[in-house]
């Protein structure tokens, strides 16, 4: 075993072997048809080995749907963190409602898209009870556009992933030993200064890896942006362009040429993102007396 | 003045938390609505009343064995990402090697990656290997991102548990298996069972990888309500209203089972719940 001997000098720490099955099943069912993809994205129907890239970087209706959707994940993105942190920091400590309160900001994971997409088109639509009831108060008394374009996407999008994002923040936040908090507050922390300095940099690993994880989700938005948006127009996103060239134009190798840069694009944001996590501390945070 | 910004702060939680719940509430009553309502275009309520769209609903797509499906697929991936997962996380967090860096990136990218980037070409190998369209397959394709997922979530809650509880255990002259079995598990258990809700609310929701690798046979729930959406021709939107209910009760069920048993805010045991002291 080449493992083994690499590390000859010193006597093989037999823990390793545990990250072996997991390792293996990521090579054979991952890296293995992402590598097969990637290859059939440079053999494209006609034109060189760039033939499929040079096309989506020259056809209007396929370039700009990396803003398209960009223009969507950020926003609803920032919106879900951004809502969950404050909101989960709240849940953390024990009261009569915390459970409760908890209990109800998750079910909305439960919905799925098609749920929420015929749900935010009855009741957000031109006709539903939100534009009834905002006319009945004349509050607004235009028709109110929220279905069929960039808002209604956007809905949809903080709907299903802000439960997630809050599940996971707040399982990050209950994991830190409320005693640190309190140590600050002997020497005089107040509660923002306890936020800043004590649970925001324990939590920047986890609120990193949430914002990465909420952002995937935002990325590959599909079936709400042809539900809810207009597919043709404004919502365009980039998972409709590679839908429609692997089941419409039945053109594999455009599909995955598209299905690369989405997948590169991502990964810079991504990137960006867990790069700083490593600026923070990490270690124990709950450890006893030790 | 302090006084006065954390009420203003308070406040302003409160209120878009109520916002955000009373109108997901609403949006749910109007499918709720719409499910049992014979015509409903335009009026605050339908004109008449029936449960038909159910009963429909239940008939044409055989619902039944879908679910029957769904609850194999999920609970197969569940436990079969804990295994693979479980222990390569523990690696991870404890031990430096070379490699480390390359392998944490194996982990991250899938999940990093939109599902249809390597879903596509994952149903071809799939297909060559003759386990599409099969429930193995499936679970295969669904593995993918949970795995990995397990990996995640597990890795910062196992730093966080402090290394001397292992040395104890090693000094005492307890084995690798036994260390795992005997400390870490139990110290674990609450971050297992939240990766273990995770994984199962986002295997049911999951809808490329099932779709593009599953068969007739193996479809589940979220694929069969897809296709009874867009691939059975006109269809009346209350039929389809009724299809999303009887969804979202089935995920409800799980999910509430779920919390009847993790507190979402007790993840992690060791912490204390009252202040000991002020």
């Amino acid at each position: 075993m080449s493992a083994t001997a690499s590390l000859s000098r010193a006597p093989f720490d037999r823990a390793l072997l545990l990250v072996v099955p997991a390792a293996a099943f990521m090579l054979l069912l991952f890296v293995y048809p992402f590598l097969y993809g990637l290859g059939l994205s440079f053999e494209p129907k006609e034109g060189g080995a760039l033939g499929n890239y040079k096309h989506f970087f020259t056809t209007d209706n396929l370039w700009p749907t990396i803003w398209t959707t960009l223009r969507l994940a950020l926003p609803a993105t920032l919106i879900n963190v951004g809502l969950a942190l404050p909101i989960a920091y709240k849940m953390r400590v024990k009261t009569r409602y915390q459970r409760w309160v908890t209990t109800i900001l998750v079910v909305p994971i439960t919905l799925g898209t098609v749920l929420i997409a015929q749900g935010a088109l009855t009741y957000f639509g031109p006709r539903g009870w939100l534009s009834q009831t905002l006319q009945l108060f004349h509050i607004y008394d235009g028709p109110i556009r929220l279905t069929h374009n960039y808002w209604g996407v956007l809905i949809s999008l903080v709907i299903s992933g802000f439960p997630f994002a809050f599940l996971l923040i707040l399982s990050y936040i209950t994991g830190i030993d409320p005693v640190l908090a309190r140590a600050a507050a002997t020497l005089g922390a107040d509660r923002a200064a306890q936020f800043r300095h004590i649970y925001l940099p324990l939590l920047a690993p986890g609120l990193a890896m949430c914002f990465c994880l909420a952002f995937v989700q935002a990325f590959s938005v599909f079936p709400s942006a042809v539900l809810l948006g207009s597919p043709a127009g404004p919502t365009r996103v980039i998972s409709i362009a590679a839908y429609e060239a692997a089941f419409e134009q039945y053109d594999y190798s455009l599909a995955s040429a598209i299905a690369m840069i989405m997948g590169f694009v991502q990964l810079v944001i991504v990137a960006a993102v867990l790069s700083m996590r490593n600026l923070f501390y990490r270690g124990p945070v709950v450890g006893g007396k030790g | 003045m302090k006084a006065w910004f954390e009420h203003a702060w308070r406040g302003l939680l409160l209120g878009v938390m109520t916002l955000f719940v009373v109108n997901v509430a609403l949006m749910i009553a109007a499918v709720a609505t719409s499910s049992f309502a014979r015509r409903w275009l335009g009026t605050w309520l339908p004109d008449g009343w029936t449960t038909n769209w159910y009963v429909a609903a239940w008939k044409e797509f055989q619902l039944g064995s879908v679910l029957w499906v769904t609850v194999e697929v999920v609970f197969a991936v569940v436990l079969l990402s804990l295994v693979i997962g479980v222990p390569a996380a523990y690696t991870l967090a404890r031990r430096n090697f070379p490699g480390k860096r390359l392998l944490m990136l194996l982990f991250l990218l899938p999940l990093m990656v939109p599902p249809i980037t390597y879903g596509i070409p994952l149903a071809t190998v799939l297909y060559k290997a003759q386990l599409a369209g099969t429930i193995n397959g499936v679970i295969l394709a669904n593995l993918i991102p949970a795995a990995p997922f397990v990996i995640l979530v597990m890795t910062p809650f196992i730093e966080q548990i402090d290394q001397n509880l292992e040395s104890a255990a090693r000094v005492f002259g307890a084995s690798t298996a036994r260390m795992f079995w005997h400390v870490l598990v139990p110290l674990l258990a609450p971050g297992i069972l939240a990766a273990s809700l995770l994984i199962l609310v986002r295997t049911i929701a999951l809808f490329e990888l099932t779709f593009l690798t599953a068969g007739p046979d193996s479809q589940t729930l979220v694929v069969a309500l897809y296709y009874a959406v867009f691939a059975a021709g006109v269809r009346a939107p209350q039929s389809v209203d009724a299809m999303a209910m009887i969804y979202m009760l089935v995920t409800l069920v799980w999910l509430l089972i779920a919390l009847r048993f993790v507190n979402p805010t007790q993840l992690v045991s060791r912490v204390r719940e009252q202040p000991l002291t002020a």
